[in-house]
């Protein structure tokens, strides 16, 4: 080791990012020394325009925090109004949410696993995790009319039913897309060469993942048990859900935690419609919010919690939104020292990063 | 017709976009509308580029970054501006750090709408896009 040290920046458009985000990389000979986060490529303000757009309206804005999360976004938002407002909303509506939720933590765990292959250079791989995708998409699509961006929550339940008939078909389709899921997990889990750049790549201590906050797969992946869906938020309490921990914390126990998560939300949302209630999608709302309100609820990337803050005006007096890809970046500073220059690309991307929700 | 204009290489860029958008871009280029059976390329290098293809609203920090890379790019060079936010700032307008559109930085050849647009949209905007590329070639050739 020579102990000159360089700095190498990385990003903001690099080819393994779909999304800007820089690092300066300070690194001796082939080793990352440390990692120097700077962010606000995408920061937008979009929290600051509750004041400009009536409470309903926002429900649009807060879905367009970020295209891949959209659902979960939207009805964290109608959950934190609803809570703010006392409204319980119907029984249908809470299924139909859980199962859009499953359906978007589906699709965002393949298009993860597609840009991971990626990053390792693993190009065939990718467009299979992509083909699949889109397959999640067409339910998408079918079920809300749009593709990524749904537009379907509103403030007391969803704005669309979905027919009986259509929800019994999706059995069949899920059994093909569960086929089709086996084959592409394999790959990620037991190729050779793919265990050889995981295993024991950034490695992240139970311990420091607890202390520097870790959400979600990044959590779970190094042994913590911390999962929102545990509490039973909308019909994950009648589903029985019980989360996915790995124990390795390293990239590949990151992955095995989103390979093995794509099999739970395809059982999840065969529970949630074997047992969709009847009855209405939505209950009238009257009046303004007034109070404050944590909004809880688990993305693809973790635990994403919405603070809102009502006057008894159309308009909300505050909003805030803390997203897992914020609380997961200084474990991912942690991690990068010590790594080889050449795994951190796959290194950043095994955090998932969302810069869309960070930034907002 | 050179074979630029027939196969083009994209380079795209995220200047303050939600992903809605991105992930479309790519899912354009993956299998089922995989339009890189036509030899169209997403890279990451600006000086490889034919096309680039910009994404969101573009804000402070991201302007400074955008106008480099387009300077990067060697002529002849076409801009898509893809998505409502790109084009026009959309949903996030008012916001305060946002510029609203990409044209406010640099020059746009094609604007393509929807939020969040959808692939074939996208497709069409690619396929104007090498009309006007063709057109900047003719004129290039011209001036030699």
């Amino acid at each position: 080791m020579t102990g000159r040290q360089t700095i190498i920046p990385f990003g903001p458009q690099h080819p393994v990012l779909p999304e800007p985000i820089h690092l300066d990389l300070v690194v001796e000979d082939e080793r990352v020394v440390s990692a120097i986060p700077s962010i606000g490529y995408v920061h937008r303000g979009l929290e600051s325009l509750v004041d400009r757009r009536e409470y309903q309206d926002f429900v649009f804005l807060a879905e367009r925090i970020c295209g891949i999360c959209s659902f979960t976004h939207s009805s964290t938002f109608c959950q934190g109004i609803e809570g703010l407002m006392g409204i319980q909303i119907p029984q249908r509506a809470a299924y139909l949410r859980t199962m859009w939720g499953e359906y978007s933590r589906l699709h965002s765990h393949l298009l993860w696993l597609g840009l991971f292959a990626d990053s390792l250079g693993f190009e065939s791989l990718f467009y299979q995790a992509w083909k699949i995708r889109e397959s999640i998409l067409d339910e998408m699509e079918a079920t809300t009319g749009g593709r990524v961006i749904q537009g379907v929550c509103k403030v007391g339940g969803v704005r669309r039913d979905v027919a009986n008939s259509f929800l019994s078909g999706m059995d069949d389709r899920l059994d093909e897309i569960e086929d089709n899921m086996k084959d592409l997990t394999n790959v990620f889990l037991n190729d050779y060469t793919l265990k050889k750049r995981l295993v024991g790549k950034g490695v992240l201590s139970k311990d420091d993942a607890y202390y520097l906050g870790a959400a979600g797969p990044t959590a779970r992946g190094s042994g913590l048990d911390m999962d929102i869906r545990s509490t039973g938020y909308l019909a994950y309490g009648d589903v029985g859900f019980k989360p996915v921990v790995e124990k390795g914390g390293d990239g590949y126990a990151r992955c095995a935690v989103r390979c093995r998560e794509l099999f739970q939300s395809v059982e999840i949302i065969r529970r949630v419609i074997t047992d969709m209630p009847e009855g209405d999608v939505f209950t009238p709302v009257k009046g303004n919010p007034d109070g404050e309100y944590f909004s809880r609820s688990e993305q693809p990337r973790g635990e994403v919690i919405h603070y809102l803050k009502g006057n008894g005006t159309k308009n909300l007096a505050q909003f805030r939104v803390r997203t897992p890809t914020l609380t997961n970046i200084p474990p991912l500073v942690s991690i990068l020292a010590g790594c080889e220059l050449a795994d951190v690309p796959q290194i950043v991307l095994t955090i998932d990063p969302c810069i869309g929700c960070m930034e907002r | 017709m050179s074979s630029a204009s027939k196969s083009p290489w994209l380079l795209h860029y995220n200047a303050s976009s939600c992903n809605g958008c991105d992930i479309e871009i790519l899912a354009a280029l993956t299998p089922v509308y995989d339009v890189e059976r036509f030899g169209i390329i997403n890279t990451g290098n600006p000086a490889h580029a034919d096309i680039f293809v910009v994404t969101g609203g573009v804000n402070e920090q991201n302007k400074a970054v955008l106008k480099n890379i387009y300077d990067q790019i060697p002529e002849p060079k076409v801009v898509v501006a893809v998505g409502i936010c790109a084009s026009s700032g959309g949903v996030f307008r008012e916001c305060y750090n946002i510029s609203g559109g990409v044209d406010t930085i640099i020059p746009v050849d094609v604007y393509v709408p929807g939020c969040s647009v959808r692939p074939e949209a996208l497709i069409e905007g690619i396929v104007k896009a090498l009309g006007v590329l063709e057109e900047k070639r003719a004129a290039m050739e011209a001036k030699k």
